[in-house]
């Protein structure tokens, strides 16, 4: 055995990837509840790309067989229901992992330098896997996939001069149709998802040069012993590859209660309207994107001011694209001297709260029908949001900060 | 932590309420119970599939899952193949129904989670007649419905009564029995349950293994929780 790994050292750096990325990568001893999500992430990713090669070997890219195709998947191919559960409601799941892993970010400080680079490759990982989840609900060719896709590419009209040649040439048509559903198969199954490795690869690159931050916001780095390995440090490998498997069992469990026991979550998941094949004649009474898009779609339909140059819609689509964009920027936004949120005072901590109220808010929202209450509350939502990061540089410097420990507590 | 939880349970509970308003009846739906399944498949293949099909179900796929044997449902409830591995399709022509009935009638494999079992449940119990329709037949969930009656000789045919409510507007009261059918109110409401149960079980073929997987699977999932805590606890007890 020791010759077969010396044999591989010689030509491939086998043991010292092993050791600088697991055995001998120093993680911060106090990691909580929260960082159980970065591993949750790569294992949906695994989840998803696995099970979406076998939905590949079995559906049809083709307006005519897709809708059959996917049901032929649910009734006829042995665990075809299961397969394809796991898949759909996996993304789902994957949002939800993602979301908790970002705001585990925001409240332990994880962007913070020196790991601005981690935040911005996970925004970039974030934008590619709406692309993915967007494209990939084409797919069943549902009617609330094709007019959802309908909604969503005809933004990109509101565009001043080339939006309607660049909505031409995304869908390869002049509507959506069988072009628009081969291309956006190609991007599904092989573009995107390789990004989405490169990327995921990119972040803990990054990740691993910098080392983690930790529920205190303290650079373990700073303290460490005569062997040069942080105190407040233990080998990832085996104390958190132990302990992400309590995480990933609990996980499961959650995700098995969903897809065997209510796998459309009341239409949160599966929505009704996408059991009916697309029909370009039939539009859905609601077009209610799935639910981790509904915050940034709320933002769309919140500016609802015609005043504005250039029409109500462009400015609506360029707040959704800043709702976005403005993400990529929080390293440089938060100006406390402090990382984390137990160190933080109480401005910090009043502005997280009411941001995430109204980020809830605006999810729920872009799920009910944009008219009467509803549009002011998205207005109030969309200046909270934007509020929460373009008054950050103030509030994080005004803020009275506790004084940080030297160790980990 | 549970605020947050809190804040995620309140957000959920007032979502997607059915649209329209109209009100609509609970069912009680058994996959467990065959014989409401069998009975409900025979509705079906007597009273839908001549206009309707459900064209992604297999009729073997029925005759194994609801506990047939394959002769009885060759003998007896397929109509429109002579493969016991053929799909449930209509022989009615589609460009032929469009002109019979103004609009083809729509392929049930899917409609029970397109609609819900409460919808369908309560469109099957809402129709009554209509002298100014052009099939003499409207429904109260479904206004103006192209699709006639086709269970009133087990129904009867009744009037519907409408009344004004306090702006004005028709609404819709109660029904008066015409001319009763075969069945009383009490078996063709179960007859409806057993129709339904069969068009939720088409819907989703899968439901029959699902649910008892799933109780498997959390049992196996709660079992290895234990060594995986253990195992956990058992490293981190020199991390202080």
């Amino acid at each position: 055995m020791e010759k077969i790994v010396a044999w591989i050292d010689d030509r491939f750096p086998m043991t010292k990837v092993w050791e600088e990325h697991m055995a001998k990568y120093y993680a911060p001893k106090n990691f909580n509840f929260w960082y159980y999500f970065g591993s949750l992430a790569i294992l949906m990713l695994v989840m998803q790309i696995v099970t979406g090669i076998f939905l590949t070997m079995h559906y049809k890219p083709d307006t005519e067989l897709a809708f059959t195709s996917v049901e032929y998947i649910m009734r006829d191919v042995p665990w075809g229901w299961l397969i394809r559960y796991l898949h759909a409601i996996g993304a789902s799941m994957f949002f939800i992992v993602v979301y908790l892993h970002m705001f585990r970010a925001m409240i332990y400080g994880s962007y913070r330098g020196p790991r601005e680079l981690i935040w911005i490759f996970g925004m970039v990982i974030f934008i590619a896997l709406m692309a993915e989840s967007f494209m990939g609900y084409l797919l069943p060719w549902g009617n609330m996939s094709f007019w959802g896709a309908q909604v969503i590419i005809s933004l990109f009209g509101a565009i001043p001069y080339v939006g309607d040649g660049l909505v031409e040439w995304l869908r390869g048509d002049f509507v959506i149709s069988d072009a628009t559903l081969n291309r956006f198969f190609a991007f599904h199954v092989a573009a995107v998802p390789l990004a989405l490795c490169l990327l995921v690869y990119l972040h803990i690159v990054a990740l691993h040069k910098v080392g983690s931050n930790n529920p205190d916001g303290i650079e373990i780095k700073e303290n460490k012993d005569e062997n040069g390995i942080p105190k407040d440090g233990i080998p990832f490998h085996p104390y958190y590859t132990v302990k992400d498997i309590v995480g990933v069992v609990v996980f499961l469990m959650v995700f098995s209660a969903i897809i065997f026991f209510v796998p459309e979550l009341d239409g949160w998941f599966l929505e009704k309207d996408n059991f009916t094949p697309a029909d370009p004649l039939t539009t859905p009474p609601h077009i209610v994107p799935l639910w981790y898009f509904t915050p940034y779609y709320s933002i769309l339909r919140a500016v609802t001011w015609e005043w504005l140059p250039g029409g109500a819609k462009l400015w609506g689509v360029i707040a959704m694209g800043a709702s976005l964009v403005i993400l990529f920027f929080l390293p440089w936004l938060d100006k406390s001297p402090v990382k984390s949120i137990r160190y933080r005072g109480p401005l910090f901590k009043v502005a997280l709260a009411i941001f995430i109220v109204a980020f809830i808010m605006l999810g729920w929202l872009g799920t009910q029908p944009a008219e009467g209450i509803n549009t002011l509350l998205a207005q109030i939502g969309l200046f909270i949001y934007f509020g929460f990061f373009l008054l950050m540089p103030i509030y994080t410097k005004m803020d009275k900060t506790k004084p940080v420990p030297e160790r980990l507590t | 932590m549970k605020k947050l939880i809190l804040i995620l349970s309140l957000v959920a509970s007032p979502a997607f309420a059915a649209g329209g308003g109209a009100h609509l009846d609970d069912v009680d739906i058994d996959l467990s119970d065959k014989a409401s399944l069998q009975s409900g498949a025979r509705i079906f293949v007597n009273y839908c599939l001549s206009c309707h099909s459900a064209k992604f179900m297999r009729y073997n796929r029925m005759a194994a899952d609801l506990e047939i044997p394959e002769e009885v449902v060759e003998e007896n409830l397929m109509f429109t193949t002579d493969r016991i591995g053929g799909l449930m399709k209509t022989t009615m022509p589609p460009e032929d129904a469009k002109k019979w009935f103004g609009k083809a009638p729509p392929d049930l494999s899917l409609i029970a989670r397109s609609r819900g079992p409460e919808w369908l449940y309560t469109y099957m119990r809402s129709f009554y007649l209509d002298d100014t329709s052009p099939s003499g037949w409207n429904n109260v969930l479904f206004e103006k419905v192209a699709m006639p009656h086709v269970l009133y000789n087990l129904q009867g045919a009744r009037n519907a009564v409408f009344k004004k409510d306090e702006h004005g507007a028709e609404v819709f009261d109660r029904y008066e029995m015409v001319k009763p059918g075969t069945m009383n109110e009490e078996e063709f409401d179960v007859a409806m349950r057993d129709l339904t149960s069969f068009l939720v079980y088409v819907g989703e073929p899968a439901k029959m293994v699902r649910y008892k997987l799933g109780i498997y699977v959390l049992i196996f999932l709660l079992i290895l929780l234990v060594p995986a805590y253990l195992l956990k606890k058992e490293y981190f007890k020199d991390v202080h």
